[in-house]
């Protein structure tokens, strides 16, 4: 009785962390918008997978909670997001991963997203990385990587 | 020049007092820190000595920034004041001022200018940008590339014309390229500027020596510590128009440091080289800034 009452009370979070169906696409990590660094030193600074995880955990957190920012993705599927972001980052820094996500225009192309607005997402990946304890340098190639997206992310 | 400064300021803060909601909307600090720049002692975006084709302020393209600022370099025989205000509109088009003040102190007398004699100018200028972010564009190896002119009416037009300058007045065009390179956390800017000015303008422009434009040349180089923080070198080539009054390239070395979108401080050491007859002028250099 007691195991039924917890499944009942967890039961509505299970359904929300399902991601929702998407339309078809080709899988490729030419979705990601970037090519991977080589070796292992990046990853290392971000404390390896483990550490990544916790700094898109903690950036998706603050982006959805951002007054800045938190409209664009009212109406997003914040559990593929969080799991698209984890394996992009871990594609980009070489951590053996395959990003299984959309490519990075037709992803944005209809949030109408402004360059403020992609800067203040940019200031909230820092403070979780600073979170993180990324050093300066490591977050900035992580951000030399991440920076041409805002050309197809930026629509307005 | 000044009064469409004023009216494009009175522009700038109409929209500012406009409603701010979607469509047509205006939003401010939407810049990273430090990506404005700081402000050089002719007033416009840019290091200490050299321009850059960074547009002033923390607005983005929907939205327009603005700041003024206060400089000072103390050097063993003179003192160098300038303070003004910039503009810039849609990380596109920046408008400056500037009042530069350089007081001879008690070198004055030795000069035979009396003590405490000043030279002056005031600089208006306008910067384009015209292609590439230094930013965002961290697969292409362009850089972000703006053109500008810097208008610059000195006093003292008497002393001006006596140690041998052919105006008092004159312009500056420049174009500018700068590139952060982000995997390397480097900040590289080079700028060419077509120029007549002799100590930037301070002893009038065009000599008795040389009365032609020369192009000139201004680099800098800095290291982003952290977000509030960049350290560097700058150097500026100028023209030696005058026969009698030999004139040096600059150097400086400075650190650049955001407090946050609203004040910058920029402390450093530049070298002036000589200045009308008295060499060795290096001494400190300190440019507050505010804005947002």
């Amino acid at each position: 009785m007691k195991h039924l009452v917890i499944a009942l009370a967890l039961a509505p979070t299970l359904v929300l962390a399902q991601e929702q169906p998407v339309d078809p696409y080709t899988q490729s990590n030419a979705n990601a918008g970037a090519s991977p660094v080589t070796g292992a030193t990046l990853l290392e600074a971000f404390h390896g997978k483990a550490g990544l995880d916790r700094v898109v955990d903690d950036f998706v957190d603050r982006i959805t909670t951002d007054p800045r920012i938190a409209d664009v993705f009212k109406s997003h599927d914040i559990v593929r997001l969080r799991r698209t972001l984890k394996e992009q980052f871990c594609y980009l820094l070489n951590g053996g991963c395959d990003y299984t996500g959309r490519e990075m225009t037709s992803v944005h192309k209809d949030l109408g997203v402004t360059t403020a607005e992609f800067n203040f997402l940019v200031e909230d990946l820092q403070a979780a990385m600073d979170r993180e304890q990324v050093p300066f340098a490591a977050q900035n190639r992580l951000l030399a990587l991440l920076a041409p997206m805002k050309r197809p992310i930026v629509t307005r | 020049m000044s009064r469409r400064l004023g009216t494009l300021l009175a522009l700038g803060l109409g929209l500012l007092a406009a409603d701010p909601c979607r469509a047509g909307e205006v939003v401010n600090g939407g810049k990273l820190l430090l990506t404005g720049g700081v402000t050089t002692l002719e007033g416009s975006g840019g290091g200490g000595l050299a321009t850059w084709a960074t547009i002033t302020g923390y607005e983005t393209p929907e939205g327009i920034g603005a700041n003024v600022h206060a400089t000072y370099v103390r050097t063993p025989d003179y003192e160098f004041r300038a303070y003004g205000a910039a503009v810039g509109l849609y990380d596109r088009v920046e408008l400056s001022y500037t009042r530069q003040e350089f007081d001879t102190g008690d070198t004055g007398a030795l000069l035979g200018l009396g003590k405490g004699f000043a030279f002056g100018q005031d600089v208006y200028g306008a910067k384009l940008r015209v292609v590439g972010d230094a930013l965002y564009d961290q697969d292409r190896l362009l850089p972000q590339i703006a053109v500008g002119v810097q208008h610059k009416r000195a006093g003292q037009g008497a002393i001006i014309a006596a140690v041998g300058g052919r105006n008092d007045s004159g312009t500056d065009y420049y174009v500018a390229a700068t590139k952060v390179l982000l995997d390397k956390s480097l900040v590289l800017n080079g700028t060419v500027r077509m120029t007549k000015a002799n100590q930037t303008g301070l002893l009038g422009f065009g000599g008795n020596k040389d009365d032609g434009y020369s192009a000139q040349f201004e680099g800098s180089a800095g290291w982003l510590v952290s977000r509030r923080l960049l350290i560097g070198g700058e150097y500026r080539s100028k023209p030696d128009n005058l026969a009698g009054l030999k004139e040096d390239d600059w150097f400086d070395l400075f650190a650049a440091y955001a407090i946050n979108k609203t004040v910058s401080v920029t402390v450093g050491y530049a070298d002036l080289g000589e200045i009308a007859t008295f060499d060795g002028q290096r001494g400190l250099y300190l440019s507050l800034q505010a804005g947002f």
